[in-house]
């Protein structure tokens, strides 16, 4: 763990942690993670914070077999990014069998410790 | 617009050479570049230069004017960074001067080093082209990000594994010819689908290597290339830089690749050229996926085509359209930054004749280099032609 904090990012994962994840949307539609104070897409810079949905859905996966030094004790390892309906998230899969893990599957964000550093990973497990 | 003749080209050999500095590569590849080209370092009148970790691998800043020392000049410079776009942004930016009017002869090139930071500190370098925070910080790393996109594009167009090792095998075929590339290894589609997994689907055959190596072009006006009697036959005629969000969730596709189409809009555009004019291709293939949505994000194929191109012969050596006869990133190798100017020195000389693959290209007039930043979150297109 290190000191360094990030500002936004770091509150994002503690509300993710509190199960008071959220995002923020522009008048387009536009679904962000924070910090953002403009959309990239429209430019829009009225931005509404909404609750992120309860589950979403993974729209791809990967199992990471050679990682970065971060993440050498946890691989082999599944990244899937998350559609949770107006807003993705990029996160660790954990709690389904590494090779059963398929596009479609519902999916609950979540922030643990990875297993190498202990740093906060933000990670997704089996919906309910 | 001034026309931007391409002079010269240089390259060392792409490889590991972890015990070789920055300055001693480009200084190889630059000044060959130079001679090639007949022109003297004082006629330089800019450097551009790209280099993506070379804060990291070698703990030096500040490296255009150390560069330009190495060319035997003092002239202005700049460092350019977009991560695997570094040189191909340096390219377009040279490009630039010399239309502006502000610039007669530019270098433009780049260089990096990477084997001397080990497998693990390179992977680390290289997750750095994506979101620190939301996705190195969720186990993202550069294969797995591409792997990502592949998976992605498998569930909305169709494709194999497979389809990606036919693009592995031909591009490996294609570096045998080449004294330049990283890897001079035949290859078959059994090794590449049986070779260890690093991020499925990918296994390590669908990986470019990780490589030293630094690559150099020399462009001027039509004026002092005739006033200097230089052999310039090759003109970049066209350039387009295209850019997309960072993080791949922030996208509206994971399998389209935006930031290349509108580079190559640009720069076919620029060059008065349609798609179909093309005849030779060095596309960015850091992973096999890429050179998939390369080829679509250009224009050369439609969407969810390119994933069969290697294996139904297309873009094979004896196919329509030839892509990556260098070998690619794929086997003539990956030094980041020297990438897209490595790119563009493969077109040029593909179509004056003097590269070692040129004969499978012979009547060809007009070539397109497209080099990728990151995810496609950066993007060059450059059109070469040849001029009468």
């Amino acid at each position: 763990m290190t000191d360094v904090t990030n500002g936004e990012y770091d509150a994002f994962l503690e509300a993710l942690a509190a199960g008071e994840g959220y995002y923020r949307s522009c008048e387009n539609g536009h679904g962000l993670l924070p910090p953002r104070r403009a959309c990239p897409h429209c430019g829009d810079r009225n931005l509404t914070e909404r609750d992120l949905p309860s589950a979403g859905e993974i729209v791809t996966h990967t199992t990471v077999s050679v990682p970065t030094p971060q993440f050498e004790d946890d691989a082999p390892y599944v990244t899937a990014v998350v559609d949770f309906g107006g807003v993705r998230l990029t996160g660790v899969v954990r709690g389904i069998d590494q090779t059963a893990v398929e596009i479609g599957d519902r999916v609950t964000a979540t922030v643990e410790s990875n297993e190498t550093d202990g740093e906060r990973t933000i990670v997704f497990r089996p919906a309910e | 617009m001034t026309q931007v003749q391409l002079a010269g080209t240089g390259m060392t050999t792409f490889g590991s050479h972890p015990d070789r500095t920055g300055r001693d590569m480009f200084a190889d590849a630059g000044l060959a570049a130079l001679e090639d080209a007949g022109v003297p370092a004082g006629d330089v009148d800019e450097l551009f230069y790209g280099n993506f970790v070379g804060t990291l691998s070698e703990g030096q800043g500040h490296q255009g004017p150390l560069m330009a020392e190495a060319l035997g000049t003092t002239v202005p410079s700049r460092r350019i960074e977009s991560a695997c776009a570094s040189s191909g942004l340096a390219v377009h930016d040279a490009v630039r001067a010399i239309r502006s009017g502000e610039s007669d002869v530019v270098v433009a090139g780049g260089m990096e080093r990477m084997t001397n930071m080990g497998t693990a500190g390179a992977t680390k370098g290289l997750a750095s082209a994506a979101d620190d925070l939301y996705e190195v910080r969720s186990g993202v790393t550069f294969p797995g990000a591409y792997a990502l996109m592949a998976r992605a594009y498998f569930d909305e167009y169709g494709g194999t594994h497979e389809d990606l090792a036919h693009i592995a095998v031909k591009n490996h075929d294609n570096a045998l010819a080449n004294d330049h590339a990283h890897l001079q290894q035949e290859i078959t589609v059994a090794d590449a689908l049986d070779a260890p997994e690093i991020a499925s689907p990918f296994t390590l055959y669908d990986a470019c290597p990780i490589s030293d190596g630094a690559a150099a072009i020399v462009l001027t006006t039509p004026e002092y290339a005739a006033e200097h009697d230089l052999e310039a036959d090759v003109a970049i005629t066209g350039a387009g830089h295209g850019g997309d969000t960072m993080a791949l969730h922030d996208r509206q596709s994971l399998s389209k690749t935006p930031a290349t189409r509108d580079a190559a809009v640009d720069a076919y555009d620029d060059a008065g050229i349609e798609p179909s004019d093309i005849s030779v291709a060095e596309v960015h293939d850091c992973f096999t996926i890429a050179e998939v949505l390369a080829l679509e994000g250009l224009g050369l194929y439609s969407h969810g085509e390119a994933i069969g191109a290697a294996r139904r012969g297309e873009t094979r050596r004896d196919g329509e359209l030839p892509v990556n006869l260098s070998g690619g990133l794929k086997a003539k190798g990956h030094p980041v930054g020297a990438t897209g100017a490595a790119q563009v020195a493969a077109i040029a000389t593909l179509l004056d004749g003097t590269h070692p693959r040129a004969d499978a290209v012979d009547d060809a007039t007009v070539g397109v280099a497209q080099n990728a930043g990151g995810t496609v979150a950066s993007a060059t297109v450059h059109v070469l032609e040849v001029m009468e």
